[in-house]
């Protein structure tokens, strides 16, 4: 029997009306490297913030392990204290400190009079960066160092701590593969010093190369832990445990008649706002007259970058690329051209990008087509509220009246008021980040059937979206996206989860 | 959903079912009907209307009606003018999630710019209204590209125009105090309409102003309810309808006749109203005013929705310099010169009132009638307590106890709204 350090036993935890774990088991074994794989909202990190206290002892069923002893942490300290550290995927820095008061924050090295001793503070952040490889004054802000950078910093905070198990998500997702490698060869470093780490990470050709045991998790469940020294167990065969779930038939029936083609776009090269580093290179996709096209990648692969920039530019530096409207090359440099040339774009986070929360309905319906509703500057209320009326009917928006406040709807509702804004733009091609995020089942059906009527109407829909059985069942044609880069593209009848999770995961551009 | 002129008995019965679901949300509507949904139409400004009746009828029983006289009305509205002016400016620029600091400074270097022209160079009472004006305008517009281009928060620029704009004063004034203008420039703010067209122990004038104002209003409302019944909108019923009215008049007839025994009609009330009817239109009718509460709402929401962000707060600065250098030019003309200490704290009784009449801290939020009543709450408590001897130091204490209570009703409002969710 191995030694383990960790065994997480039949943890269920329940959000209102979600269950986001169930039953699920982890046992890691000391001294190892143990990946962690699964979609996009499987209960990969969920799973992990029980494990660190996030979610405390009593939050959620089930029983840790760890270190041989049960364990019941009521928030992060506790977690940190027994030697789990956490490093998410947004890094916890303070940008505007030094790296080495970055390290000691909330341990702060004390001196006399209980005041903070710099020398020592720093003589130790040295030795700290030394033992990562990396090679910068601690007194350097860390704002000025790259996101590389800042990783390895992350893990020398997590060093001083006397860390045990070490939990990294998604730590090469930002990036570059020379970053990368030497990150994953500080892990494997770390590992020959009897450090334990899990890894979370949908790089699955990272996972077979450093991973000792990797679990794969799905819809909240253990699938299986597989053991990566067993030479059947390749990337294909992880690809099959994320995805291996019949596809339902949550989508209702459509026949496909694409037109003309609407929206081409053609070497679309996005830069970071404010990294050097292309976010978009060279994207190139069209969508058709009566056509659902899915645009498919992981998280940080692009997609709503791709679809911002786009959208009159609104994300990041442009860098070059052609934008065609019905064959004629458009420049849309600001939103409002956008809207003119005839795109829609319906944001990922409604709640943030997307509408006014403390407005109603009826001025959230008509904030992007003020034009069409005005003379002179003027806003005819009457036809504001008709049409308000008319969206409210046509998409089955549940609210008493079109006055009523957009934050008190349900996410289903309040995700019909933005489509039901964007069709009074009246648009040739709408584009749906994640349009049915966070909504429940039966408002998911209606979104797909608003879908298939503006279709059927002749408009052009691009639909990004994590749920591959969703690209699957509403799309006509898949194109994958990964780093950046259009990895492929599908008819929807050649297309399944596997190979689109193939493409997703593909570093490299194939030819087709 | 039509409803329009029918029996009122049922559609009440399904509007307070309605109300009791979504209260609050139903709010700003057109589509409520009985007495008590209107009541409760925006809890966040009904609750200031009926505060300011609250202390209008408190501070009437306390200085024994001394407050409700025609000379008294008279005066609380030429002295709280200057104020209610920069509150309009005031509460545009919190909707759309800023803050003026340097409006008390504007004020100071408009009024005394147009001093030096009228005084000391003799030019007509125009030029210096003129210049006043448009200094106001280049001041809004130096604010408006530092905050809508260069992108510092409005606090700074602001915080840096008071000071600047105080400093500017003293350079135009030489450090000393200009006085007095020529008697029509002094008409601005002290001047009436009086004894057009007779009227004995009244002015007939005034009252037939009101009196067409209020036929306009009536007017006015009765059209939109028309226009509203054929789109098929759920209005008042008409009895309800009539009664609101009639108020409406009534009490607007009664300040009236307080006036027209006093003095007359002044003519910084004209000012005002205008001020107000046309802020009014511009905040609720246009697409630009709509563009103002978007970006307070939702600065990210508003940007995806094509709205060309820097462009409208610029010129929502521009429009609050120009609102400044008006009651810049109001506040010269009644204290009858230029000082180097002219304007002081105006700011913060414009943010008081805007505040206390329901603009949210956060932005997205807020009216100008709201915060005409918030101004002019704050203008009777304070004309009340210095009727009744009160210590000035009292008067700054409940004044500041007001504000914090006010914002603190909002915040509370907020919460819970949220937590019904």
């Amino acid at each position: 029997m191995a030694d383990h350090i960790l065994e997480m036993r039949s943890i269920t935890k329940t959000f209102p009306g979600v269950k986001a774990l169930s039953d699920v088991t982890l046992s890691v074994e000391r001294g190892e490297v143990h990946a962690i794989c699964g979609e996009n909202g499987a209960g990969k990190s969920t799973l992990m913030k029980v494990l660190s206290g996030v979610y405390p002892a009593g939050d959620y069923d089930g029983e840790i392990v760890f270190d041989g002893q049960v364990v019941s942490f009521g928030g992060i300290r506790d977690s940190e204290h027994a030697g789990i550290v956490i490093i998410h995927q947004e890094l916890a820095l303070v940008p505007y400190l030094s790296i080495a008061e970055n390290i000691f924050l909330g341990s702060e090295k004390r001196g006399r009079l209980g005041l903070i001793d710099w020398n020592l503070a720093n003589a130790e952040a040295d030795k700290l960066l030394r033992s990562v490889g990396l090679d910068e004054n601690p007194t350097t802000p860390v704002g000025q160092l790259g996101v590389g950078k800042q990783q390895l910093v992350e893990i020398a905070k997590a060093l001083s701590k006397d860390v045990k198990l070490l939990i990294l998500d998604e730590p090469t997702a930002a990036l570059n593969d020379t970053d990368s490698a030497h990150l994953l060869g500080l892990i494997r470093g770390l590992k020959d010093q009897g450090i334990t780490s899990i890894i979370i990470s949908h790089k699955l050709n990272e996972i077979d190369a450093i991973a000792d045991h990797t679990t794969i998790i799905r819809d909240g469940q253990t699938v299986e832990t597989l053991d990566m020294a067993d030479p059947e167990v390749t990337v294909d065969r992880i690809i099959r445990g994320m995805v291996g779930r019949a596809l339902d038939s949550y989508y209702p029936e459509r026949e496909s008649h694409p037109g003309e083609e609407v929206l081409r776009v053609e070497g679309w090269t996005v830069k970071h706002p404010t990294q050097d580093r292309l976010v978009v290179d060279h994207a190139s996709f069209d969508v058709r007259a009566g056509e659902v096209v899915g645009i498919a990648g992981l998280m940080g692969a692009g997609r709503t970058e791709l679809a911002m920039s786009i959208f009159g530019r609104s994300y990041g530096t442009y860098v070059e690329g052609r934008l065609f409207l019905h064959g004629k090359e458009t420049r849309a440099r600001n939103v409002a051209e956008a809207i003119d040339a005839g795109i829609a774009y319906a944001t990922e986070d409604r709640k943030k990008y997307g509408l006014n929360l403390i407005d109603d309905i009826a001025r959230n319906n008509s904030a992007a087509a003020l034009d069409k509703l005005s003379t002179r500057g003027f806003v005819d209320a009457n036809e504001e509220t008709k049409a308000a009326e008319e969206g409210r009917r046509s998409m089955n928006i549940k609210a008493p009246t079109v006055k009523s406040i957009v934050g008190k709807l349900s996410g289903g509702n309040q995700q019909k008021v933005v489509l039901s804004k964007w069709l009074l733009t009246d648009p040739d091609v709408l584009i749906l980040d994640e349009p049915t995020r966070g909504i429940d089942v039966g408002a998911k059906y209606e979104i797909y059937t608003i879908i298939n009527k503006l279709v059927a109407a002749g408009k052009a829909v691009v639909v990004i979206s994590s749920e591959l059985p969703e690209l699957l069942g509403i799309c006509d044609r898949v194109f994958t996206l990964s780093a950046g880069r259009i990895t492929g593209q599908l008819p929807v009848a050649d297309a399944n989860q596997e190979r689109l999770m193939t493409l997703m995961t593909q570093e490299k551009e194939l030819v087709g | 959903m039509t409803r329009s002129v029918g029996p009122t008995s049922e559609p009440q019965a399904e509007d307070a079912t309605q109300a009791k679901d979504v209260a609050p949300a139903a709010a700003l509507g057109v589509g409520t009907s009985d007495i008590r949904t209107l009541m409760t139409r925006n809890l966040r400004t009904s609750g200031i209307y009926i505060a300011f009746v609250v202390v209008v009828a408190l501070f009437a029983i306390l200085t024994g009606g001394t407050s409700l006289s025609p000379g008294n009305i008279t005066n609380i509205v030429l002295q709280y003018s200057y104020i209610l002016i920069l509150a309009i400016g005031m509460v545009i620029v919190i909707i759309a999630g800023h803050i003026d600091l340097s409006v008390g400074s504007v004020v100071a270097v408009t009024g005394a710019v147009s001093a030096v022209l009228v005084i000391r160079h003799d030019q007509p009472w125009w030029v210096g209204v003129l210049a006043a004006l448009a200094v106001g305008l280049a001041i809004g517009a130096w604010h408006g590209f530092w905050v809508a281009y260069v992108g510092i928060p409005a606090f700074i620029v602001t915080l840096a125009g008071m000071l600047l704009f105080r400093g500017l004063t003293l350079q135009v004034l030489d450090n000393v105090s200009l006085s007095p203008f020529t008697p029509e420039y002094g008409k601005i703010a002290s001047g009436f309409s009086n004894g057009l067209l007779g009227g004995a122990g009244y002015d007939a004038f005034t009252l037939l102003i009101f009196g067409i104002a209020v036929v306009a209003y009536a007017y006015g409302q009765f059209r939109t309810r028309q226009a509203r019944v054929r789109y098929n909108q759920q209005v008042p019923s008409f009895p309800l309808f009539v009664a609101q009215i009639v108020v409406v008049a009534a009490v607007v007839m009664a300040f009236a006749w307080q006036l027209a025994t006093a003095r007359g009609l002044p003519y910084v009330l004209v000012i005002l109203a205008v001020l107000i009817l046309v802020y009014g239109v511009v905040t609720k009718r246009t697409v630009f005013g709509r563009q103002v509460y978007a970006i307070g709402g939702n600065l990210a929401a508003a940007t995806l929705s094509g709205v060309k962000v820097k462009v409208v707060n610029f010129w929502i600065f521009v429009n609050m310099g120009f609102l400044a250098a008006v009651a810049g030019v109001v506040f010269s003309s009644r204290s009858n010169g230029a000082q180097p200490g002219a304007g002081n704290s105006f700011e913060l009784d414009a943010i008081a009132a805007a505040f206390i009449g329901g603009a949210a801290v956060t932005g997205g939020v807020g009216t100008v009638v709201g915060a005409m009543v918030g101004g002019l709450l704050v203008g009777v408590m304070s004309n009340g307590m210095q009727l009744m001897g009160v210590d000035q130091s009292i008067q700054s204490m409940v004044k500041g106890l007001v504000l914090l209570l006010a914002v603190a009703f909002d915040v509370y409002n907020k919460r819970r709204a949220g937590s019904s969710r």
